[in-house]
């Protein structure tokens, strides 16, 4: 992805900012700008507490273009405490480690880049929630 | 609306084709398919493709294969639906003819993907799914579907083991599939010690890169009876969305799209999954399999996998699926396979399958899906007598 599209997301990479539907009172990330619940417009900004639980994971051993240093690592389906899922790398924890269910939390790390010249992209990964 | 029919198929062997282009694995596909339906012209072309900007560095297939044909002035372009590209250009095709508008149209699903190095075409294979925020995560296209296997394993109590019906059963098909990419059977065995690529995925749930084009020419289906002495109505042409990302779906476990395109499909040609002879899935991974089965309603939800089980996806069994070999055997070049799958179809209809002929098969399914359930295209074929 190009700088200016890494730099539109950065509220949502930093901060877990999503959306609260002020009709009906779903959550909403990442946002979308209409409620996936009820249509209405959904445009309040919501900030997210980072905690959430492994809804299933798997670790990469091929990765994609920009991801050859990290390899292996595992990604994860998170659902957060307020309902919502995403997916996201996993960081400070062995790949046998990890449970479906397991606690974690969101931090802030490296997600790509730093090599060629191209540009560090920052952003959520999660970690076990014990750690914190 | 009219009712369309195929009068022509074609295919192309599916494998590492190095000796040949994007361009002339389309040629292929078409001449065969209008040597098949007996014309020499069309009036229109419909390329299904995902990846040659990509993985060929070539867009704008469309004029470039009806040039190529000998076909330079027919309408001519390329539909993207990533994996699901095969089928939407057949949908295309079927609008165009139904409506009137056009009369003969040729459909060729293409494919190049051997050309480009190993993370590359990761990267471009992840452009099936949402780039913000599954993409950019770092995660590939086979952890998606590695983390709907494992869920799937931990909801319904299933072991990996459970899975290997599916990749046994189209590797026993694509044996006798002269186009197919693997032509040998492999035991239930074989598949417990095969490769982990994403656990829980191994070398044997997982379809293979590959390249290959198929091909087929849609006419009226009021005049298919004098091009054709064996035309093949589409009784059903579907299509249902669902969201890109997996994790802003409803359930993960179920796929809605293809749950909305079957049911339209069903609706279309009046009959229900009761009636399908066989069904040509979405096997990329036997995940989705298990899952297509289940939306297709050939099986309640978490039970898709005991029809493999229990014998029933077999030549003979109540439900044959993959039987030309499927995306695993047959192989999955990934624009072109929703042409392959009705091509494939349509063989079963009229009785051309040779060792692997389902007895008696009146009406065909075919289903491709784009992405991890995003894009839903749902074709039934029917035996005109």
């Amino acid at each position: 992805m190009n700088v200016a599209g890494n730099w539109r997301l950065q509220q949502q990479r930093y901060r877990l900012v999503g959306e609260e539907c002020e009709k009906c009172g779903t959550l909403i990330f990442p946002p979308r700008d209409l409620c996936p619940e009820c249509e209405a417009p959904a445009k309040m900004p919501y900030v997210f507490s980072g905690q959430g639980e492994v809804y299933s994971y798997s670790t990469i051993y091929s990765p994609p273009r920009g991801f050859e240093e990290f390899a292996p690592y595992t990604v994860a389906l998170i659902r957060l405490k307020e309902g919502p899922m995403l997916t996201a790398q996993l960081t400070d924890v062995e790949s046998d480690k990890v449970y479906i269910g397991m606690p974690v939390e969101m931090v802030t790390r490296k997600i790509q880049g730093g090599d060629e010249g191209n540009p560090i992209v920052y952003g959520y990964k999660f970690r076990p929630a014990h750690l914190g | 609306m009219r009712d369309v029919a195929i009068i022509g198929i074609g295919q192309t062997e599916v494998g590492e084709h190095w000796e040949t282009s994007l361009r002339h694995l389309a040629l292929r596909a078409l001449q065969g398919a209008m040597q098949d339906a007996g014309v020499t012209q069309v009036d229109a072309i419909y390329v299904g493709n995902m990846l040659s900007g990509e993985l060929a560095g070539q867009e704008h297939v469309g004029a470039l294969v009806a040039d190529f044909a000998g076909l330079r002035g027919v309408e001519a372009f390329k539909v993207e639906a990533a994996c699901g590209s095969g089928a939407a250009a057949l949908r295309m095709g079927y609008m165009a003819v139904a409506s009137g508008l056009v009369n003969l149209v040729a459909v060729v699903g293409v494919e190049k993907m051997t050309d480009a190095l190993g993370p590359d075409t990761t990267s471009a294979l992840a452009l099936a799914a949402d780039g913000e925020y599954e993409a950019a995560q770092g995660v590939t296209f086979v952890a998606l579907n590695a983390m709907l296997m494992r869920r799937y394993m931990y909801e319904y109590g299933y072991s990996h083991q459970d899975f290997a019906p599916f990749a046994v059963n189209a590797h026993r098909n694509g044996v006798n599939n002269p186009y197919a990419m693997f032509r040998f059977p492999i035991t239930p065995e074989r598949f417990a010690t095969a490769p982990m690529i994403c656990d829980p995925i191994n070398l044997l749930d997982s379809s293979p890169i590959c390249d290959g084009a198929a091909a087929v020419v849609l006419a009226p289906a009021e005049a298919a009876r004098a091009l054709s002495t064996k035309p093949v109505r589409i009784a059903a042409s579907a299509v249902g969305t669902d969201t890109l990302a997996i994790h802003d779906r409803r359930d993960p476990l179920v796929l809605d799209g293809a749950i909305l395109s079957t049911r339209r499909a069903y609706e279309q040609a009046g009959v229900g999954p009761q009636d399908i002879d066989l069904f040509e899935l979405h096997d990329a991974f036997s995940i989705m399999a298990v899952l297509s089965l289940e939306a297709a309603g050939f099986a309640e939800r978490g039970r898709g996998l005991r029809l493999a089980l229990e014998g029933e996806i077999g030549i003979s069994g109540r439900i044959p699926v993959s039987t030309m070999g499927g995306l695993k055997a047959r192989g999955h070049p990934v624009g072109a396979t929703g042409v392959y799958q009705v091509v494939e179809v349509v063989q079963q209809l009229r009785g051309e399958a040779g060792a692997n002929q389902v007895p008696d098969a009146r009406l065909g399914m075919a289903q491709n899906i784009g992405g991890s359930g995003a894009t839903v295209i749902t074709h039934i074929l029917e035996r005109m007598e």
